[in-house]
């Protein structure tokens, strides 16, 4: 789906309802993912009802939002898993959403396989055990696999399987490719951000310029590999990539998050970001009238990337991953192309220790171990 | 492109698809393909909404868009055929 510039200016400005909107469902997890987006684990005791989750899908299904990205923690561990989907479904909403797979056995596979409307991302983080389970813990790849054998079996269809990219995952390209094949399943890849705990991680993972630059050559001559508009940034190193290269945070994304706070987008859980909340006076009247989305919705500033050819076709990229890196929103991306903002980023290395922390955080408490003195 | 599609004949917005309009025109998703379109001008929004009332595309045009632009149309139609935002009747 590409975009014309003018199309894009529009995009800019605002939409009347998101096109993309992300709910995470809980911030309960049975895995604990080092580079999670969302910081999850334990379940928020104000989670929001059945009911509240019902109304919620009501007035998105009255804002004619084609479909919803239900993501979390993990959402099967909902108990109303099934309930909410097949509230939204019912009333046309499409459902999109992400697992790590270890709830769909073979009967969950067969009750997925029966909802209309409903599309499915497994998440894989290496195309096998030894790379995926070093971020999303031992076992996990086998159960991810145990779940895409399952909906291969009850028929479900096309199910996505959905890879972040890191220094160690993006060597294995042809590798997932090959996996998504084996299973009729399509294929996305997405950007580690430095959100959540991905900021622990982030340093260490994150690809290379050398890596970007592969990854973009990649995802030319493969058109057909989903991306979430993740890798806009990489649009200035030549031909512009699938999907609609903009920052979409408050024009045509947002997230909700379990409690109903409503922020710019799934990568950007932060008090800075927050635009309301559901409960106050419903996920319309945020999207509409938040002082937060009307800012975004202005024309973007260029900042330090004002003299670069390459602005139009990047637009500055992620606004989430400068401001977890430390940068300003008027910085370059930090993994810009060109290298400015690894320039921009040790400028600013003395103030690392300084860098945003997420604000709600639902990692599950590790034990400390006591040492005696 | 256009060579698939017979302006002659009738067409409608397909049951699957649903549309949202925005100020440049409208969002049309189709829940089966799970493609989204971006209608670009209310115009042709309006076209695509009218086109079950007529007995062809090309009588839908002349009706509801401005003179002079009946082949911009014919071609944007043919674009929703191949999306399936369109079907035969």
């Amino acid at each position: 789906m590409g975009a014309d510039q003018s199309l894009r200016n529009r995009f800019e400005s605002g939409l009347a309802a998101p096109i993309c909107l992300t709910w995470e469902l809980t911030y309960a997890c049975n895995l604990a993912c080092t580079h999670c987006l969302s910081s999850s684990g334990r379940r928020d005791p104000m989670e929001l009802s059945t009911d509240e989750a019902k109304a919620l899908i009501d007035e998105i299904a009255a804002m004619q939002i084609f479909y919803i990205n239900i993501g979390g923690g993990e959402p099967m561990i909902r108990r109303d898993f099934f309930e909410l989907v097949e509230h939204a479904v019912n009333q046309k909403v499409g459902v999109k959403f992400s697992t790590n797979g270890t709830r769909i056995d073979e009967a969950a596979a067969i009750r997925l396989a029966a909802i209309d409307y409903l599309d499915i991302q497994i998440s894989i983080d290496g195309a096998d055990a030894t790379t995926s389970d070093r971020i999303r813990g031992e076992g996990s790849y086998a159960q991810a696999r145990t779940a895409m054998d399952n909906l291969k079996a009850a028929n479900f269809g096309q199910f996505k399987i959905s890879v972040v990219m890191t220094r160690d995952s993006i060597e294995q390209l042809d590798e997932f490719e090959a996996l998504a094949q084996h299973y009729g399943a399509e294929l996305r890849l997405t950007r580690l951000r430095p959100s959540g705990r991905g900021v622990d991680v982030w340093d260490a993972l994150h690809p290379t310029r050398e890596q970007n630059r592969r990854l973009y050559q990649w995802l030319l001559e493969r058109p057909n590999v989903l991306t979430g508009d993740s890798f806009f940034h990489l649009s200035a190193l030549g031909d512009p990539l699938e999907g609609l290269n903009l920052c979409g945070a408050g024009r045509v994304v947002c997230l909700i998050d379990p409690v109903g706070e409503v922020y710019a987008c799934p990568f950007v859980i932060h008090d800075e970001f927050k635009a309301g909340n559901v409960r106050d006076a419903g996920f319309a009247a945020v999207w509409t009238s938040s002082e937060l989305f009307r800012s975004l919705r202005e024309p973007g500033n260029p900042g330090a990337c004002v003299s670069c050819g390459s602005y139009d076709a990047c637009r500055g990229g992620c606004m989430a991953a400068k401001f977890f890196t430390g940068l300003e929103l008027t910085d370059p991306d930090p993994e810009c192309v060109f290298g400015h903002g690894e320039t921009a980023l040790e400028n600013k290395r003395v103030a690392v220790a300084l860098r945003p922390t997420p604000s709600p955080d639902h990692s599950k408490r590790v034990p400390v171990a006591i040492t005696s003195r | 492109m256009a060579l698939d599609f017979d302006a002659s004949a009738p067409w409608k917005l397909s049951d699957q698809v649903s549309i949202r309009d925005e100020a440049f025109g409208a969002l049309a998703y189709h829940h089966g393909n799970r493609r989204l379109v971006f209608l670009k001008s209310v115009e042709l929004v309006a076209l695509v909404r009218s086109l079950e009332g007529f007995t062809s595309a090309d009588e839908a045009i002349d009706a509801v868009v401005p003179v002079g632009q009946h082949q911009r149309y014919v071609r944007a139609l043919a674009s929703l055929v191949k999306s399936e935002i369109l079907n035969g009747r």
